[in-house]
């Protein structure tokens, strides 16, 4: 083990950890607008909105997110419409196909994450909404999806966590995330034991974080189930 | 239907290999996750201290960190071992022997929670009565224990064999000549990457669903004879 070269390789594994953490935060942020409508489709109960949406989750999570990368990246300069389209210049830069890569990727579990936690909340709970006089929308906004989001915490925490891991896989087309910064080290360094090391208890460090963040916000979101303050 | 020219041989093939990687790793980490399941049960402070420490580690690391950290780093260690026996020619572990101890790694730290929840939920009555009856600890633990905790173990070993099967993807990384690494080279010699990233999506699809049937089926025959409240 060489420990200088892993020291001196932190600084520049942190700018990694930037870019890894830009890429999850923003798949994370697009892949829950996009996740509520396919969870709302998924449970609507009607044929032409359930079927296309679990024909997407279906695909999404029935294919390693490499395929996807690789489908979105290289794939699509096989269409000439798209090659002389107006979003090329999006679609041929590696880092725009990550981030749609890992955006379709987490919608797709986390729509299902939703969808579980929709149908857990209490029946009861929406029907006294409705009989105070509560719209579809209204109950929607202020009842279902604050509850389900409650209920879907603990599952989507480990869905943070996931992608996190998966995001290595964006040094694949060339980024210089976490994992791309350590590859690079190594092909100049050849040390692929101390970088690879010092890159995985970096991501530890970020996944024992985020769990923690992830218990502090459940404690914080559920005071009816803390010990009432003394007067 | 689609023009694969020719490649849909090599296609296959290298879906015959993901699977044999999958069965490999699932072989290997099914023993792992058995092996810490029982240290976490255990009244041995330290070995509980090392398969959380194992479970921890392994869980928080990315699954493509595992496989480089495998590969390039038995590839080191390998060849300084045959400088030590006076051979000069670097030795290289063959990329399924690191995909295997990798994959087989995450998935026994996985598996690990899943054997740990299943031996808890073993009624401590009959392992009583295992031993009433004479049978030693391992031979209870072989006749009434293990059996049952196949049955309580099956849907959670299922879950993680899905996930498992998607990150065989990863070890094309390194060289091994599975469905992905097929794919690549069918591509930089049609330069049609569309149509075979796709085909390569509908190999993962078919098997996702295939092992879903064929787990379903496990399961059923696990439960056989278990008596279940009418509906």
């Amino acid at each position: 083990m060489n420990v200088e070269v892993m020291a001196n390789s932190v600084p520049k594994l942190l700018d990694g950890l930037a870019l890894t953490i830009e890429l999850v935060a923003l798949a994370l942020a697009i892949g829950i607008v996009i996740a509520i409508p396919i969870a709302l489709a998924r449970v609507s109960g009607r044929a032409w909105l359930n079927g296309p949406a679990f024909a997407y989750v279906f695909f999404f999570r029935g294919t390693p997110l490499l395929v996807q990368i690789f489908l979105i990246y290289y794939g699509l300069s096989q269409f000439e419409t798209i090659r002389e389209g107006p979003l090329w210049p999006i679609l041929r830069e590696p880092y725009w196909c990550a981030i749609i890569a890992f955006t379709l990727n987490t919608a797709a579990y986390t729509a299902e994450i939703f969808r579980g936690g929709i149908e857990g909340v209490p029946h009861g709970e929406i029907e006294a909404a409705r009989a105070l006089g509560m719209s579809r929308v209204l109950v929607l906004r202020r009842i279902i999806l604050p509850r389900a989001f409650r209920l879907a915490l603990p599952a989507y925490g480990n869905e943070i966590i996931i992608l996190l891991k998966a995001s290595a896989l964006a040094s694949t087309i060339t980024l210089l995330d976490l994992t791309g910064v350590a590859r690079t080290i190594i092909a100049r360094t050849y040390m692929p034991i101390e970088l690879f090391a010092m890159a995985g208890a970096i991501y530890l460090v970020v996944t024992f974080a985020i769990t923690r963040a992830i218990k502090a916000l459940e404690h914080w979101l559920s005071p009816q189930t803390r010990p009432p303050r003394p007067a | 239907m689609v023009d694969l020219q020719g490649f849909g041989t090599q296609l296959l093939l290298g879906a015959a290999l993901t699977l044999e990687l999958a069965f490999a790793s699932t072989a290997l980490g099914t023993l792992i996750g058995l092996g810490l399941a029982s240290l976490k049960l255990s009244r041995s402070r330290l070995g509980r201290g090392l398969a959380d420490s194992y479970t921890t580690i392994f869980r928080g690391v990315p699954e493509l960190i595992i496989v480089l950290l495998v590969y390039f780093g038995a590839t080191i260690v390998l060849t300084n071992v045959a400088r030590l026996f006076g051979s000069a020619e670097p030795v290289e572990l063959h990329p399924f022997i690191a995909g295997m101890l990798a994959l087989g790694f995450a998935f026994g730290a996985y598996a690990a929670e899943v054997f740990r929840g299943a031996l808890q939920a073993l009624p401590r009555g009959q392992i009583e009565a295992a031993r009433a009856f004479g049978m030693s600890r391992s031979l209870a633990f072989r006749r009434v224990a293990l059996p049952q905790v196949w049955r309580f173990a099956l849907p959670g070993l299922g879950n993680i064999f899905l996930v498992l099967l998607k990150d065989t993807s990863l070890v094309s990384v390194i060289g091994l000549e599975e469905i992905m690494r097929k794919t690549s080279i069918a591509v930089s010699y049609t330069k049609e990457p569309f149509t075979f990233y796709l085909a390569a999506a509908v190999i993962y699809l078919v098997m996702t669903i295939v092992s879903t049937i064929g787990l379903g089926a496990m399961e059923r025959r696990a439960n056989r004879g278990v008596r279940r409240a009418a509906r």
